[in-house]
């Protein structure tokens, strides 16, 4: 029998791998890529707690969160490919033209 | 060991051997049946009327030379056609191909004649063939080579456009069955209308499995949507730079995602394995009695190959654009009409 | 006990794929590592009673979404990363700081595994409260999702129409016309 807390220590532990990916790499489509890991560690903690709970608003909850991820990956990726056309770089680093 | 346990372990190797057996004879079929229609005999010397050929075919790709172009990805250009053949064969899983059966008496419970029966088997189905997209996306990009690139692109791209009027297809089939379960909606099949006609959901879906067939066509890359790979336009496509091994697996894998959609045909709309003909003949019940629903469900899948190949070889090409455009602009608005008019008639009978 | 075994399986498969998410550098090994990670969350969204979700993750995330960001990956033939040469000298890569770093992360992560392995609530196995019938049923989850979330679901249609008129309109070229 797998405690609750598993699944919860497992999220918490992708969802730090994301957070951690957000803030050190510097290529923006890994960065996009984090933001994934992080949303998916989302979907796992409310689908364990909606089991635990008996309902299924947790899965309800989770088609959400899936769909407004699918949604900011295509408006993310369309940013990424009108950056890149103008830097030819996806190194986030390079767009420094609002930088004093 | 358990004796049930063992029967089910050699229903699955069974399914899985007569999988890779459908693949070989394909390629004999494909080519007997094309030289028929272009008035000829297909392959003739290799075993008696060329049916040892598919063996000559396997002998000469085994013993080709492995090739790897200069800057291909060395994982990925391997990864790609066991991406293809493990998608294709995996999709096969939920799809049941008989009733259960009990072996003539030697079982005490009825083992189901199918790999798997989940109680959301269809939607297994269609989440394995998604994946039998990043098969040809990592082999034309993997190849390092533009032809490849663009087939490998053409061919995704395709792919994912007919997921959806498939999908929509699916659901409306999924209304009239009550159930996901793929068991569920063949055993809803039985039985006949005013004892003359069988009760199959293609006489009340007829519009429904025609975009079915048609998105059918279009996912496998076959027929008159196989433009990625056109001989003439684009060398071979994503399978250009592959050899030997490698090579071998696409066309395998082709093959298999044809028989899962032929065989998820039959099981949607035409009853599986109840009845053989669209009408009553004396032969169902005789069917029904002696666990001959396989036979029958082989017959159909059969006769849908056929169908498969009889379209290639008749219909032209669709040039990519005109592809693109039918499967957006003309097959999704249909299957959507479709599905809510299955809705409303569905729910003004049963409300 | 061949439940626990199924969990540690798919979770270390997750975890695994994830962190090489983030330490690859060629972007479509990240993508496809990521979509062998949506797998094993898969996995372990089946072990807790919801196949529909498991699904609906492999069809739309596995199946759309990544093959989205493949097809970008593809297209912008996205170079490998390479720090910029200013960006090497940034205090914040400086080797003590990221030690110390990720010696804190690591403490934070054994301290939140504790806290949550100390509730009682929570160190109760996950199927103990409710059966999973009611919760593997895609007829409730039907039912529940278009009578109590029906205005977030409507919402969630516009909010895909928008995202995909936006899409559409920023990766134009500029000078494009329809």
């Amino acid at each position: 029998m797998v405690p609750l807390s598993s699944y919860l220590i497992v999220s918490a532990i992708l969802f730090s791998l994301g957070a951690a990916g957000v803030f050190l790499r510097r290529n923006l489509i890994t960065i996009l890529l984090s933001i994934e890991i992080m949303l998916n560690a989302v979907n796992l903690t409310f689908v364990a707690f909606g089991r635990f709970a008996g309902d299924v608003d947790g899965q309800i909850i989770t088609f959400f969160v899936m769909t407004v991820a699918a949604a900011e990956a295509a408006v993310g990726l369309a940013l990424v490919i009108a950056l890149f056309r103008h830097r030819e770089s996806l190194n986030p680093d390079t767009f420094t033209n609002l930088k004093w | 060991m358990d004796l049930r346990l063992l029967v089910q372990i050699a229903v699955i190797g069974f399914t899985f051997f007569m999988l890779i057996n459908a693949s070989a004879l394909l390629v004999l079929a494909e080519r007997k049946v094309m030289g028929f229609m272009q008035q000829r005999y297909g392959p003739y010397l290799v075993g008696p009327h060329g049916a040892l050929q598919p063996l000559a075919d396997i002998l000469k790709l085994l013993f080709k030379e492995e090739l790897r172009p200069k800057g291909a990805d060395k994982w990925l250009f391997t990864l790609a056609p066991v991406l293809s053949v493990t998608a294709a064969f995996a999709a096969f899983a939920t799809v049941p191909w008989g009733a259960e059966t009990t072996l003539f008496g030697l079982l005490d419970e009825p083992v189901k004649l199918g790999v798997a029966d989940v109680n959301v088997g269809l939607l297994v189905i269609f989440a394995i063939t998604s994946m039998g997209v990043y098969g040809i996306v990592l082999a034309g990009w993997s190849s390092n080579s533009k032809y490849s690139l663009f087939g490998g692109l053409r061919a995704s791209a395709q792919m994912i456009s007919y997921e959806l009027s498939y999908a929509t297809s699916l659901a409306a089939v999924v209304l009239l069955g009550g159930s996901l379960s793929v068991r569920e909606i063949v055993d809803a099949q039985q039985g006949t209308w005013l004892g003359i006609i069988n009760h199959w959901w293609i006489f009340v879906q007829p519009l429904g499995f025609m975009v079915y067939a048609i998105a059918g066509v279009a996912e496998t890359n076959r027929a008159p949507f196989d433009f990625p790979e056109a001989e003439q336009e684009l060398v071979a496509g994503y399978n250009t730079e592959y050899s030997s091994v490698r090579f071998a697996l696409f066309p395998q894998a082709e093959y298999i995602n044809m028989a899962t959609m032929s065989a998820v045909a039959t099981d949607l709309y035409f009853g599986g394995w109840h009845g053989l003909l669209p009408f009553y003949t004396p032969l169902d019940p005789l069917i029904e009695r002696y666990g001959l629903g396989w036979a029958a469900f082989l017959a159909k899948v059969s006769g849908f190959l056929f169908f498969y190949i009889w379209m290639r070889w008749t219909l032209p090409r669709y040039r990519y654009d005109q592809l693109m455009g039918f499967g957006w602009k003309f097959l999704l608005p249909v299957s959507v009409v479709n599905l809510l008019v299955t809705a409303a008639v569905w729910l003004y009978f049963n409300a | 006990m061949p439940e626990a075994l199924i969990f540690y399986v798919f979770s270390g498969l997750a975890i695994v794929a994830s962190a090489l998410v983030i330490g690859q550098r060629n972007p479509m090994y990240s993508v496809l590592l990521l979509v062998l990670s949506l797998a094993a969350m898969a996995g372990l969204f089946v072990q807790l009673d919801a196949p529909f979700v498991a699904l609906a993750l492999m069809i739309v995330y596995a199946g759309a979404i990544m093959v989205l960001f493949l097809f970008v990956v593809m297209l912008l033939n996205a170079p490998q990363e390479d720090a910029l040469t200013w960006d090497r000298a940034h205090p914040l890569r400086h080797p003590v700081v990221t030690r110390f770093g990720t010696v804190l992360a690591l403490v934070l992560i054994v301290e939140l595994a504790y806290a949550l392995m100390r509730g009682n609530d929570l160190a109760q196995p996950v199927g103990s409260r409710a059966s999973g019938d009611l919760v593997s049923s895609v007829r409730e989850l039907g039912r529940v999702l278009f009578t109590d979330y029906m205005f977030a679901f409507e919402a969630t249609s516009v909010l895909i129409l928008v995202a995909m008129v936006g899409a559409v309109l920023m990766a134009r070229r500029e000078g494009e016309q329809s």
